[in-house]
């Protein structure tokens, strides 16, 4: 297959980048997209030129490092797949492709195709866990959940992370990675004593990274390469209103810590 | 080099117990005086990570990768092993424990992995409590599933992506206790060496890999949770970035290196398509519960698989072990099909592949059913391949996943350095020649969460440790070391790229280290691998700098230490005059091609010290004693 390939390419954070032509020739249909970058890659070497830095590691759809936009789409044209687990046979010989980093205010350009995520693990950190110390759990089988919770639950804990719903909504809302974490730990009996603390807490450290709102364009779950369903947002949106009115910080109003 | 695996006295069930009941420990307060580093946010490094914080250690946690969340303990897929017996099917601790030291063939340490089995119950209780959606019945209860090397339903899952929510469950841990400011994470930052000063592991040099800063930290102890190296074949299941360097350089700093030449082939990968091929992809061993693997009667048989009877189909490995069938464990499973391809039966492009049919079961339990328990492989097949494993079976080869060798540690998880900790699949310590499969979670979340924090605090306790600063000179010295030898890769400018380096070596191992080994094969390996070093160094290409985001001088260096791994793994095979485990010695098999082991002269670990630069390394033993268990034939037949 022959490709033409415009690749973002863009020094470091402050320079300005531009989008650079590469023809490819001789690719394989059976290569995935990023083996084709690695195949780019090592005759720009052996040319004397910059390889385009690009991030990934599994290669196996999972790990949530890869993900560019081609042609204007988070992901490539595929629905459901990263772009390691997206193979050339997709395109059509002679295609032109657009390849840029994640756009997203929250996600600054590190370089080239490379962005910086660690907003999603600040707000990971700001709340989105259980609080169990090791050693101090009941048996496993001790609290029962009933089989359509816990898929439910795991259709939402299979967010990889990627950033991609950020990258595709115009408001650079990331609500469904938020609002998936939300739901995985709402739903189970094991996150209903931080249930509410926890939306109040991812929600407003999503707000300070600089994220837009969610105003239900629905091109994060067009894009989400796990298929993480956009009815979590309405979830997660149900217990923030929630967290605010049937469940006020401090009830009592002596404690300083339930206001947090 | 003294090799102590320090284990407790008296009976194998109470080891730990007794371990644990005289243990010396740290008081709270105090705890907050100590700096750990761990090195890796896999499912041992972020386990272990998190537990330390919860007691009030000070942890520093490292990893390469841009968050914590992305170590490769995420690609896992079928699950993890508890003794549970929630299946009233004749589990114990002592059968899992049993179990994976005969599927380990008798080269692991009784009491470690006695203590494996014991603490295996209380980490699916933990996982639960964290959140991790594990499978369910309709009751409510949680689900099992069956693997390979075992007669018994233990293996926890979620779906097809149990190492995922395990390490998104570890990770949550993780970040909750950075919240409390307990741990502080360093993402995108590489070890590239170990400083031991004053004879104890005192901190680590790494690189940002953004900026291209060199920088030392200082520690009261290190603890490495940085994997395995089965990248050292290139095509591996392994994540690209998946690396040795931490182990290898703290091998040349004076740990000791355990069985290096175990290297655990999967039997159920895609095969190769290509010489673009950048990594292979594993399909699930769950996948052979349900699965039956063949290969057609006749050679070079080139029918669709569909259309080719029953009465014309092997079905190999229910012929060969008619007791486990399918169900074999990884390393017998492996060499059966390779066996069978290289007789000329494989399927597919070279006739580099057997089938594993799922056509019985979709016709029995119906396709919810199978879609449920393995949707996610069949679509991640479907779109590497093209093909559609509804319509007809996947072809399946073996290829390198999995390293059962690594830094020696003691009991206590601490290498022959005093202070310098290993955890998870980085260390030796628990899978002996093979690993079954679902364990490598259990051991990782077992090391993070429920060892280490008793271990690391008898060593605490009973050190008298020096206020150390990155003054210090052997920090001083280490980091120019290291720039020097990013210096040197930069100035080479040869006409290779890394990559090619690379692929070579890759095939020298798979050739002659891979899952069929012989002396003549191993001494050619070694003087393969030596000239290729030496090219390396002459006429490698790194472009770019050094203080910069540089991806191919990563690459760099982790192949520049694979470069020497690889010869120490054919010197340790070419030791091991045995056939155990993955390690198959052509010179010593059956007349029918079984592996003969050879309990007289290798009952033991090997374990190696490096001598210096240019110096032969020095083999040392470990002998195993078994107490509990008498090694005997292993059998699956």
């Amino acid at each position: 297959m022959r490709l033409t390939l415009h690749i973002w390419r863009q020094k470091n954070a402050a320079d300005k980048g531009r989008f650079v032509k590469y023809e490819v020739d001789s690719a394989s249909p059976d290569m995935s997209f990023l083996e084709m970058l690695d195949f780019l890659n090592q005759q720009l070497i052996e040319r004397g030129e910059e390889p385009v830095a690009f991030e990934h590691d599994c290669r196996e759809g999972i790990c949530g490092c890869c993900g560019v936009v081609i042609n204007g789409i988070a992901n490539g044209p595929e629905r459901g797949t990263t772009v390691c687990q997206l193979h050339l046979r997709h395109f059509k010989d002679g295609d032109t492709l657009y390849i840029e980093p994640w756009r997203s205010r929250a996600f600054p350009v590190i370089k080239d195709l490379v962005v910086d995520r660690s907003a999603l693990d600040r707000i990971m950190q700001a709340g989105g866990y259980i609080s169990a110390r090791a050693g101090s759990a009941p048996d496993a089988n001790a609290v029962l959940i009933p089989k359509e919770t816990s898929e439910l639950a795991m259709d939402a804990a299979e967010c990889i992370g990627c950033g991609a719903c950020a990258a595709a909504c115009p408001n650079g809302a990331a609500m469904l990675f938020v609002a998936a974490k939300i739901s995985h730990l709402g739903l189970l009996p094991q996150g209903q004593p931080e249930r509410y603390r926890r939306v109040r807490a991812m929600v407003r450290q999503m707000d300070r990274e600089g994220f837009g709102s969610c105003s239900n364009h629905r091109e994060c779950a067009a894009v989400c390469p796990k298929r993480i369903s956009i009815r979590f947002i309405a979830q997660a949106n149900r217990d923030f209103i929630n967290a605010y009115l049937t469940h006020p910080q401090a009830a009592s109003g002596k404690s300083k810590a339930a206001k947090r | 080099m003294r090799l102590d695996p320090k284990i407790p006295a008296g009976p194998l069930e109470e080891k730990w117990t007794c371990y644990r009941n005289t243990v010396k420990l740290v008081s709270p307060a105090n705890k907050r005086l100590f700096t750990v580093i761990v090195v890796g946010t896999g499912l041992a490094g972020a386990s272990a990570a998190a537990a330390l914080g919860e007691l009030g250690y000070n942890v520093l946690a490292f990893c390469y990768q841009d968050s914590a969340r992305r170590a490769h303990s995420i690609a896992a897929q079928g699950g993890i092993n508890a003794a549970k017996n929630y299946q009233n099917d004749g589990d114990s601790t002592f059968r899992l424990f049993r179990e994976t030291l005969a599927g380990g063939d008798f080269r692991s340490r009784e009491a470690n992995v006695y203590r494996l089995a014991e603490i295996s119950g209380g980490i699916i209780d933990h996982c639960v409590a964290q959140g991790v959606p594990f499978a369910r019945e309709y009751s409510g209860y949680l689900a099992n599933r069956s693997f390979g090397g075992s007669l018994v339903s233990r293996t926890f899952y979620c779906r097809g992506q149990t190492g995922q929510q395990l390490l998104l469950g570890a990770y949550s841990a993780l970040c909750r206790q950075v919240g409390l400011g307990r741990v502080r994470i360093l993402p995108r930052t590489e070890m590239l060496d170990l400083v031991v000063a004053g004879g104890r592991a005192r901190g680590i040099i790494a690189r940002d890999l953004v900026t291209g800063r060199i920088e030392a930290l200082t520690a009261d102890a290190v603890l490495l949770a940085t994997g395995g190296y089965a990248n050292v074949f290139f095509l591996s299941t392994n994540g690209k970035g998946s690396n040795a360097t931490a182990v290898w350089r703290a091998y040349k700093r004076g740990a000791g290196f355990a069985n290096p030449c175990f290297t655990q082939v999967h039997p159920t990968c895609i095969p190769r398509s290509g010489d673009y091929q950048s990594k292979l992809t594993l399909m699930s061993e769950s996948l052979r519960n349900d699965g039956r693997v063949w290969v057609p009667k006749r050679k070079g048989d080139g029918r669709d698989p569909a259309g080719i009877p029953e009465t014309e189909r092997d079905y190999f490995l229910e012929r060969m072990y008619p007791r486990y069938g399918n169900l074999a464990p990884r390393d017998i499973a492996s060499r059966a099909v390779k066996r069978m391809c290289d007789d000329g039966y494989g399927a597919g492009p070279g006739g580099r592949g057997v089938y594993l049919d799922l056509t019985g079961a979709i016709a029995r339990l119906g396709e919810d059913v199978i879609r449920e328990r393995y949707g996610n492989l069949f679509e991640m097949y479907k779109r590497i391949t093209g093909e559609d494993p509804w319509r007809a079976p996947m072809r399946i080869y073996p290829a390198p996943h999995y390293t059962m060798g690594g830094l020696w540690v003691d009991y206590g998880l601490q290498s022959t350095i005093p202070g310098l900790f290993v955890l998870g699949e980085a260390n030796f310590s628990d899978h002996g020649a093979n690993r079954l499969g679902a364990s490598a979670l259990m051991q990782g979340l077992a090391d993070g969460y429920f060892i280490i924090p008793y271990t690391l605090g008898e060593y605490f306790a009973g050190a008298t440790l020096d206020k150390v600063s990155p003054s210090d000179r052997p920090f001083v010295e280490v980091q120019k070391e290291v720039q020097e030898q990013v210096a040197r890769l930069l100035a080479v400018k040869g006409k290779r790229t890394v990559d090619t380096f690379h692929r070579e070596l890759g095939a020298v191992l798979w050739e002659h280290c891979g899952m069929s080994r012989n002396a003549a094969g191993l001494r050619a390996a070694v003087e393969k691998i030596r000239a290729l070093r030496g090219e390396f160094w002459e006429d490698v290409r790194v472009p770019g700098s050094a203080p910069d985001f540089n991806q191919e001088l990563e690459k760099a260096g982790r192949v520049a230490d694979y470069l020497e791994l690889a010869e120490l793994m054919c010197r340790d095979a070419l030791e091991r005059e045995e056939s155990c485990g993955c390690h198959f010695r052509e010179e010593f098999q059956t007349t029918d091609g079984e592996p003969v082991r050879d309990d007289g002269r290798f009952c033991h670990v090997a374990v190696w010290e490096y001598a210096g630069e240019d110096r032969e390394p020095v083999r040392h033993t470990e002998p195993l004693a078994f107490e509990t268990v008498q090694p005997a034939e292993r059998s699956y037949k």
